[in-house]
């Protein structure tokens, strides 16, 4: 087989790593390049240099170091069993790539992942050996994203923390069943056991010891993980009941959901369907809901008896109507927790209410005025001029807002 | 009347000296005009001085910050409008808090453009390499901002890309870094960039981390309108992109599975030995 050129692989190993779902570069330790003697910043929120057509952010280089594995995950289009053309980056290219592509202001930095080769522990170190040699080599001060492998040593472990801004851990399947069907040779206990390790190991970075001196740099934009949807026959309830423990035992910053989508060469254990895009973007406004607006898992899954979320509507909006002995709500005098669970209102919204209404009374125009949308809200509010009547409680008010039943076209 | 000459570089410094001057000495917004970059010509320049500065003069620290973002707008109404804001709230205390007031709310309008202009900016400026040799790399890039966005926007490209030279060039102001300071100069016509080669990898990677499997056409102009598209390297893909995804989306879902590769089971097999001999 000819030689492959550095395009040829970065084809490769740029298709292989498109199933991850994250690229957030936010959140970081603050840090710049002003003395001149390294390259790159970080400043709070990341950015989206660029977007593909499936509408998602580029933020980083998003790579695999190899896709040659020795598992055999079904969903995955690099598992053993899969005829997918192989690649390998040496460290010195995936190097010499965020570099330059760094420093034309493509990316904000690196997110690598790698299939398992030869060990876990194998594959491990040579990932932190790229990541070390960007941080003291190239001094680089960018964003580092390192997948690490659940099965790899403590002490590389450790070292992926000192030189990654965020190390991510998947739990690739929302229940332990999935995973043994899916994935047979990963474990979720391990899986878990090295998610709290990374917390912990967190923890004590964070920790002044004695001497007041602060522990070693670890993971400063924390951890996160990925499940994937609609590959098994999991519900919606199951799904963010495992994201919800997940939050709390090990302090994620996020949990990103994937639409299962097909893989070139797939397996016959898996659907080849269109990947359930709704469903996903429904997980991530439930997700939203129980991390900011006070939601809890059952009282956003209740609305439908499978455990599933309404495709149709969002989630919240969901719940309100079956809610509605609830509304309508006084913006006027409504407490903060309350006008977060108005359809439509986001946390600034009701920022915005709470700090005008100590100079007047609100009027439905001045909640347009501030650009509320006002439109969702309008059954479920009481603003001065304005009360929704009857509208709250009539038997049409879910149509008004569900989609309009699908036309059917020629068979 | 008053006839304010503000500077196209150092517009920031320029509006906010002025409004102090004729604040302290209660000069009315309609006996003010502003003259951005001598736009008005020779016509309305009047040789009254400006008012010598006075007391210190005090606004909402919330003001100040919004009129730090809204002078570099491009509607030319933005000084007047930010004076006349200011001239309320000699009187209106709270006025700030109030996100019901017409005026403020189009003052927050044209802030919120101005930051999605520096944004984009950030994201969105290509440099290439001019390969010239040196101690220090150096780069350039053409962008077209929409608001007068370079000079508030040039500090975070000094901070992130300290140790090479750079420049942006824009019609509207250009932004020169070079060992290590910062200097603006009069926009020019597009310059003649030499190719870089780095360009193609990365149309490689843009083509392959897109999933023809999801394509959201609409999520994707919303973040990167089409205005910006002909100074990103990137954005010649999109259409065959597109075009193709149909057809690939298809394939995938015709080819039947197929039968494991040879190695496959060999490759299993001493992973589950090591799995026994491990236990
Ligand atoms: S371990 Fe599983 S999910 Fe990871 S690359 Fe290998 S086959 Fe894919």
């Amino acid at each position: 087989m000819a030689r492959m050129t550095l395009s040829d692989k970065l084809a490769i190993l740029s298709d292989a790593a498109r199933y991850d779902a994250s690229c957030a570069s936010s959140g970081t330790a603050r840090r710049d390049s002003r003395d001149g003697k390294g390259l790159g910043s970080t400043e709070g929120s990341g950015i989206c240099h660029a977007y593909a057509p499936d509408g998602r952010c580029i933020s980083l280089l998003k790579i695999l170091m190899t896709n040659f594995c020795i598992y055999d995950c079904a969903y995955c289009i690099n598992r053993v069993s899969s005829h997918v053309q192989r690649a390998r980056f040496s460290p010195d290219e995936v190097v010499q790539l965020t570099i330059e592509f760094y420093r034309r202001n493509y990316i904000e930095g690196l997110f690598l992942s790698s299939g398992i080769i030869r060990s876990p522990d194998a594959t491990m170190s040579d990932m932190v050996q790229i990541a070390k040699r960007l941080r003291e080599g190239e001094n680089f001060r960018g964003y580092i994203h390192l997948k690490t492998i659940p099965d790899a040593a403590p002490e590389l472990i450790e070292q992926a923390g000192f030189y990654a801004d965020r190390l991510s851990i998947n739990v690739e399947l929302p229940t332990d069943n999935s995973v043994k069907a899916y994935a047979p040779e990963k474990n979720p206990v391990t899986i878990r056991k090295a998610m709290g390790d990374v917390k912990s190991r967190k923890e004590v970075a964070a920790e002044k010891s004695y001497t007041g001196k602060r522990g070693k740099r670890f993971a400063p934009a924390g951890q996160s993980t990925q499940m994937i949807v609609g590959a098994d026959g999991s519900t919606d309830a199951t799904i963010l009941g495992q994201s919800t423990r997940l939050y709390g035992a090990y302090q994620l910053r996020r949990v990103y959901y994937s639409a299962f989508s097909p893989i070139p060469d797939a397996t016959a254990q898996l659907p080849l369907i269109k990947p359930p895009l709704v469903r996903e973007h429904r997980l991530y406004q439930a997700d939203w809901l129980l991390r900011f607006y006070g939601f809890g898992v059952d009282e956003i899954t209740a609305a439908r008896p499978d455990g599933n979320l309404d495709l149709e509507l969002d989630p919240k909006l969901a719940w309100a109507l079956q809610n509605r002995a609830l509304f309508p709500v006084d913006v006027n005098r409504a407490s903060k927790d309350m006008l977060l669970r108005v359809p439509g209102f986001g946390t600034r919204t009701v920022g915005r209410i709470l700090s005008t209404r100590k100079h007047r009374g609100l009027r439905y125009g001045d909640l347009l005025q501030m650009g509320a949308p006002v439109k969702k809200a309008q059954p479920f509010i009481i603003a001065r001029d304005w009360t929704p009547g009857a509208l709250t409680d009539s038997a049409n008010l879910r149509a008004r807002f569900a989609p309009p039943p699908q036309q059917l076209s020629l068979l | 009347m008053y006839t304010v000459p503000l500077p196209r570089i150092g517009t920031d410094l320029a509006w906010r000296d002025a409004a102090k001057r004729l604040i302290g000495a209660a000069i009315p917004p309609q006996d003010v005009l502003w003259d951005f970059g001598s736009e008005m010509g020779e016509l309305f320049a009047t040789a009254t001085p400006l008012p010598p500065p006075s007391r210190r003069i005090k606004a909402p620290q919330s003001f100040i910050q919004m009129a730090d973002t809204v002078v570099w707008h491009k509607d030319p109404q933005r000084f007047a409008r930010l004076y006349a804001m200011l001239w309320r709230l000699r009187h209106e205390t709270g006025l700030m808090q109030d996100r019901a007031d017409q005026h403020l709310a189009k003052l927050r309008q044209m802030e919120k453009g101005v930051n999605r202009c520096k944004h984009k900016m950030k994201a969105f400026v290509r440099f290439r390499d001019l390969r010239q040799g040196g101690d220090r790399r150096s780069f350039a890039a053409w962008f077209e901002p929409t608001h007068h966005t370079v000079e508030p926007t040039a500090p975070f490209f000094a901070r992130r890309f300290a140790d090479m030279d750079w420049m942006i060039a824009t019609p509207d102001v250009t932004a020169q870094f070079v060992d290590g300071n910062l200097s603006f100069h009069p926009g020019q016509p597009k310059p003649d960039l030499p190719e870089d080669g780095a360009e193609a990898l990365w149309g490689i990677y843009f083509c392959n981390i897109f999933n023809p499997a999801r394509v959201k056409i609409q999520a994707m102009t919303s973040e990167m309108p089409k205005k910006y598209w002909k100074n990103l390297p990137e954005a010649q893909h999109i259409h065959d992109l597109i075009a193709g995804a149909e057809a690939k989306m298809q394939k995938m879902q015709d080819a039947a599975p197929t039968i494991p590769p040879e190695r496959a089971e060999r490759i299993q097999k001493q992973l589950r030995q090591q799995k026994d001999d491990d236990q």
